[in-house]
């Protein structure tokens, strides 16, 4: 009988050790790579990096020499240079990033989005040295990677195209012939190009040929490859996409959609999941479009089907991103999906994990694409420079609010890069608690150093149009023709803004007392001056301890604080509403974020101010005949020499900044004096370019 | 505008009547002038039992006259050339209601071509108590503002005896003196007199040098032996398109040397701030100086026997910088610039920089760390690499040695890849300019911290407030290479002749392009994360608050000038 027991207790013993080695295969089955390479930069390497770690695999970054200390660089395990700044001598640089993979010994390869993520060459070179290329097969690239073949596929598996004429184009004339064949207006691209870069809508013939030169030659400059598309220009339309992810094995979800309409030229601003717009009918029927698409091509990674809808909820197949979309974290949000592991999962062979029934929509999610730029001109021209301070809305980050940057205090923006600081994302219940979010994280978003575009993105966000969900592509351009000129301020705002910058001075006055005794004599009763923009008014200020009640533009407003001086968020009660505003001080101006508008109220005595009537005003530089570099950039092409006679309107020159071209143009009718630089040449912001006289 | 130049005016007739400063610095405009007036003159007029009522007539005639100034037609023509008159000038610098004016009975002495008949019109020059901290610590300065509106501004031997009388006023004291400059020259009119004048302020100015902080504000002309007060005091500020600076007009210059040039290129803010260095600064216009003005006070001290001043604080002395640790290129050969890592450390990112258009290898200027004020010394990568040749030489021996004067802890910045060679720089004597630099440095017994951030080649690394130099606490970053000179020029001078230069400068990188060297041999106290330099620069200020440090007795010395 013992030998029984011995027997069964062995036997017992095996079961377990088998059962154990069972879960381990299990285990080791889910095992993907031992080391990844992010042939990318910025936020997007970050973020790759974030769930490779996750899932416990070895990181390599690449980078560019001047971004040898970046942020992607730092997270990473390993990082190679792979050349200079220019991306074209590093992040393109395929055989620099082979040799990379081949010192590091990494077993696969993500791509992140731009750069080499949708290269059929890339990844064929990838496959041809048994390094997995995290993505589509090259065959689902290369089929939707040209805007006319993609389209025909489309076309073929039932997806609804958009009405309107394929083809190349060879000739400016012939351009003009098709477009007039489609009807006005149309819309011009390269068929390399993937997003919205180098889109031009012409409306009439001149603006075809027009659209037709920049086009190809943009298409040659970034892809190498000059051929155009042309097609019916849809008005007034939403651009919504949905997400797809497929598996090797013919398995393919679709993860519901994302509204990508707030764009301007053709590139997204602001994004949310779910839609507004979609019903659940539409919503499925734009999902199963995209599957059937996805498993035409036999798709397999994420991917994303982008459609413009129109009014009636018609939509049309735009094309497909063969790669990780950049407002990805919006999908992520609402379904709890990490794509980025789905992505490694699906390279490695493994299917999907999950069934159609089981990807929800669980709550909204909205995204802000933070931009060094201007948005005071033309919605945002690129801005550079060292981010002197830089701080996350962290104080809000435990109520769902993601931060995806690639940069930290410290970091240049560069003219070689995509000048995009970061995505926020706002996660809520509902969508009105994911806009109070954003409202809240942008309010408490500092950013110094660069121009950035925080004040757009907050005017979106809280204009009724928006909140209603009325928006198309033209939203911008619709609410502000004129231009973005910043929040306008309502009196009583403004009130509030007057006040606290009249209290905010009387702190810093009574502050430059507090020396060597802790206890000076307060004045309590202020006379003051706020200078706002071309207004000047009369202020009152009486103090009791940290409260101002400060009389100001025929009303009473009370503020109070913690008054601290050293730090760039200023949170006040303001007649008891919390608003959170940004301070940059010098002397006696103080930069005052207050509703995204970054003011500078100059505050003075009463009696400065009176006395200020008598300086005597500066004359400014008269700009009508100088022409001057609205960005930094590089000159691409001159268009005229001294002694030429230019129109108004006439293009002067181009200068190519960020991988975009800036026509600039004459203002007046002028002889040309100067010019000032040559083809080539690298210019900064306010340069001198051309003078007319 | 009406109700409001009554109100200054019962104010000046309050001043005028020596109330005590305290009672003065409470009082509200008008409203409250009036029975003080009354109990001023009740109190008068038992010292003239008769005929006071006459006097009192005579001296609020007096009094009236006096606050006219140089009458109206003249005030406005002064407001129409851009600028403020004098007592307007005096009421934006200092606090409200907190000045008291001295001699403003004096009169002019000249009764020659025909300056008799003005008699009763004088020069005013107020002088004023200034309690814009807290009259318990009797945080005061003397200021005086000339009128232009009087006689142009020219200078009388009365106007110079009402400056020297507020000069030695301050010297006994110990409080800085402020002098709003406006005033056409010598009032040629009494010859020698003014001249005399003149050299009474001058002597004033010499004896108060290092012993109370003297600044003058340059807002209008300024002109012949006028210029040297200025130009003897601590600091000159100047005004811009209203302000001018010469020994000599531009007539005169026309007929002695034939050039033709304007008031504002021979002597303007911008000729002065930019190419002669004679000013330290300038501002837009007669506001922007004054309030500006107003700022930069607060960093001085009030005379040699003061501690630097400390100010309330909001900025934590333990805040790490993290932005400092990308600031350093990594290839040498790039510029930064050095205001960036000044700003991010000091407080608030306030930094007052002193000449900031001349110059501009070195930086210098005035901060808080930790609410003390500091002067920072800086080399400027982004202009000419950050050498020192003559003129920052200049400029920054004369900055050190004021803030030596009057006890302001000194932290230099130090990224230097030498001396500027070359004919211009050695006929012009670089070698005695560079000396001063040196010498102020070596002399300067106040707290000494210095951080090499990158270079600090051959002797520009020992001028640089090296430990050589009584350094008290000096630190290097990562980055810092300190060595005779750059691995190229080391290596063409070692191995001249030799094929294997390349391999030579390689190994000579390794070895001193690095910290280091200067570390293992005790010349850095330590190699610091740059993240963490103004935490340690808080923490040592603290510590060597405590420092007292005396040189060998000496007459004065002799910097090589």
């Amino acid at each position: 009988p013992p030998n029984i027991m011995v027997g069964e207790t062995l036997n017992l013993v095996k079961n377990v050790l088998v059962k154990l080695m069972i879960n381990l295969l299990i285990c080791f089955s889910s095992q993907t790579f031992d080391k990844i390479l992010i042939a990318n930069r910025g936020e997007i390497a970050c973020r790759v990096i974030k769930t490779c770690k996750k899932m416990g695999i070895q990181t390599v970054a690449v980078h560019s020499d001047v971004d040898s200390s970046a942020v992607h660089v730092k997270m990473a395990d390993e990082a190679v240079c792979v050349g200079s700044a220019p991306t074209s001598k590093s992040y393109l640089n395929m055989d620099a990033i082979m040799d990379a993979i081949r010192v590091t010994g990494a077993q696969a390869v993500h791509p992140g989005y731009g750069f080499l993520s949708e290269n059929k060459d890339f990844a064929k070179r990838l496959a041809a040295e048994g390094v997995t290329f995290i993505g589509p097969d090259t065959h689902a690239i290369l089929a939707m990677g040209d805007k006319i073949e993609s389209k025909l596929i489309a076309k073929a598996a039932k997806v609804n195209t958009i009405p309107g004429f394929d083809g190349v184009v060879k000739t400016a004339e012939e351009a003009v012939k098709i477009a007039q064949d489609i009807g006005y207006p149309v819309m011009i691209k390269a068929s390399a190009g993937g997003g919205g870069k180098g889109m031009r809508i012409a409306w009439n013939d001149e603006e075809t040929r027009e659209g037709f030169r920049f086009s190809s030659q943009e298409a040659e400059s970034s892809f190498g490859d000059d051929r155009l598309l042309i097609e019916k220009y849809i008005d007034n339309p939403r651009h919504i996409e949905i997400q797809v992810l497929a598996d090797k094995h013919g398995n393919a979800l679709w993860l519901n959609e994302r509204e990508c309409s707030i764009q301007r030229r053709n590139q997204k601003v602001v994004e949310e999941a779910p839609s507004t717009f979609l019903d659940q009918d539409t919503r499925q029927a734009m999902g199963e479009q995209a599957v059937q698409l996805a498993k035409a091509v036999q798709y397999s990674s994420a991917g994303t089907v982008e459609f413009l809808v129109d009014s009636k909820k018609n939509f049309y197949f735009l094309e497909m991103n063969t790669r990780l979309q950049v407002e990805h974290p919006i999908t992520e949000c609402i379904t709890g999906l990490d794509l980025v592991e789905q992505m490694i999962r699906v390279a490695k062979g493994y299917r999907l994990q999950h069934k159609q029934e089981d990807i929800p929509i669980n709550g909204w999610a909205i995204e802000s694409r933070i931009y060094a730029e201007d948005p005071y001109k033309s919605f945002g021209l690129p801005s550079i420079g060292r981010l002197s301070e830089y701080q996350e809305p962290l104080n809000l980050k435990n109520v769902s609010v993601r931060v995806d940057s690639g940069i930290e205090e410290g970091s240049d923006i560069s003219i070689y890069y995509d000048p995009m600081i970061s995505k926020l994302v706002t996660y809520g219940a509902t969508r009105g608690e994911a806009l109070a979010r954003m409202e809240d994280a942008l309010d408490n978003y500092v950013i110094r150093g660069v121009t950035h575009n925080i004040s757009l993105l907050r005017e979106i966000i809280t204009h009724p149009r928006f909140i209603s969900g009325d928006i198309s592509t033209n939203f911008l351009p619709e609410v502000y023709p004129d231009g973005f000129k910043g929040h306008q301020l309502e009196a009583g705002k403004r009130r509030e803004l007057l006040a606290s910058a009249a209290a905010l001075y009387v702190t810093v006055q009574l502050r430059s007392q507090k020396v060597l005794s802790p206890t000076p004599v307060e004045r309590s009763h202020w006379e003051l001056c706020v200078q706002l923009g071309e207004g000047c008014y009369a202020v009152e200020v009486v103090k009791s301890g940290n409260v101002y009640n400060v009389e100001v533009d025929g009303g009473t407003v009370e503020v109070s604080g913690q008054w601290n001086l050293a730090s760039p968020l200023l949170p006040l009660s303001i007649n008891g509403t919390q608003r959170m505003l940004q301070v940059n001080a010098n002397t006696y101006t103080h930069n005052l974020g207050f509703f995204g508008l970054g003011t500078t109220p100059s505050t003075l005595l009463f009696l400065a101010a009176q006395l200020n009537s008598y300086m005597p005003e500066k004359v400014p530089e008269d700009t009508s005949s100088i022409l001057r570099s609205p960005m930094p950039g590089t000159v691409v092409a001159m268009s005229v020499k001294p002694g030429d006679t230019v129109a108004e309107g006439q293009e002067i020159c181009v200068i190519e900044a960020m991988k975009m071209q800036n026509s600039l143009t004459a203002v007046k009718q002028a002889k040309v004096k100067s010019v000032q630089c040559k083809p080539g040449e690298t210019v900064g912001e306010g340069d001198l370019l051309v003078e007319l006289e | 505008m009406a109700a409001f130049s009554v109100a200054r005016r019962s104010r000046g007739l309050i001043n005028g009547l020596k109330v005590s400063f305290r009672s003065s610095g409470q009082l509200k405009h008008g409203a409250v002038a009036a029975p003080l007036l009354q109990t001023s003159l009740h109190r008068d007029s038992r010292w003239y039992s008769a005929g006071h009522l006459s006097v009192k007539e005579r001296i609020e005639a007096k009094r009236r006259a006096a606050l006219a100034g140089g009458g109206q037609a003249r005030i406005d023509a002064q407001h129409k050339r851009g600028k403020l008159t004098a007592r307007e000038r005096i009421d934006l610098l200092l606090d409200t209601d907190s000045f008291v004016e001295t001699d403003m009975f004096v009169e002019h002495r000249c009764s020659d071509f025909g300056m008799e008949q003005d008699k009763n019109k004088v020069t005013h020059l107020p002088e004023v108590i200034f309690y814009f901290f807290n009259i318990i610590f009797c945080l005061c300065l003397f200021c005086f503002s000339q009128d232009f509106t009087v006689f142009g501004g020219s200078l009388s031997g009365a106007h110079a005896q009402k400056i020297c009388k507020i000069m030695d006023q301050a010297m006994k004291v110990g409080a800085p003196v402020i002098g709003l400059n406006d005033s056409g020259g010598a009032r040629i009119q009494e010859g020698v007199e003014s001249l005399a004048g003149y050299a009474d302020i001058f002597l004033r100015n010499v004896m108060a040098s290092g012993v109370i902080p003297q600044i003058s504000l340059i807002m209008g002309p300024c002109a012949g032996g006028a210029v040297y007060s200025p130009a003897l005091t601590d600091f000159t500020f100047m005004v811009k398109d209203t302000s001018y600076l010469f020994i000599t007009g531009p007539d005169v210059v026309k007929s002695v040397t034939n050039e033709d040039v304007t008031q504002e290129e021979l002597g303007g803010a911008k000729t002065h701030t930019s190419v002669s260095g004679v000013a330290h600064h300038a501002f837009e216009n007669d506001v922007d100086a004054l309030l500006n003005l107003r700022e930069f006070f607060t960093f001085l001290p009030l005379s040699n026997q003061d501690p630097a001043p400390i100010r309330e604080c909001h900025d934590p002395s333990d805040r790490l910088v993290r932005s400092l640790e990308t600031i350093v290129p990594l290839e040498s050969t790039k510029a930064y610039d050095m205001l960036e890592i000044i700003k991010a450390i000091v407080d608030e990112k306030d930094f007052f920089e002193i000449m900031p258009n001349y110059a501009k290898n070195i930086v210098v200027g005035f901060a808080r760390m930790n609410g003390r004020t500091v002067g920072i010394v800086g080399n400027q990568p982004k202009v000419a690499s950050g050498c020192l040749d003559i003129n920052s030489s200049v400029k920054g021996a004369r900055f050190v040695r004021f803030c030596d004067a009057f006890n302001i802890p000194i932290i230099t910045f130090v990224d230097v890849p030498g001396f500027l060679p070359g004919t211009a720089q050695e006929y012009g004597g670089i070698i005695r300019h560079g000396a001063k630099l040196l010498f102020a440095f070596a002399e300067a017994t106040v707290p000494k911290i210095t951080i090499i951030t990158r270079k600090a080649y051959g002797g520009a690394y020992d001028v640089m407030s090296s430990k050589h130099l009584r350094g008290d606490v000096n630190y290097a970053w990562p980055t810092a290479e300190v060595a005779v000179m750059g691995a190229k020029g080391a290596v063409q001078i070692i191995f001249r002749g030799k094929d294997n230069q390349a391999e030579a400068e390689a190994e000579y990188v390794e070895k001193f392009a690095n910290p280091f060297p200067a570390a293992v041999r005790g010349f850095v106290d330590d190699i610091i994360e740059p993240s963490t330099t103004r935490k340690l620069i808080c923490s040592n200020l603290e510590v060597l608050a405590r420092k007292k440090q005396v040189n060998p007795w000496k007459k004065h010395a002799n910097i090589p000038l």
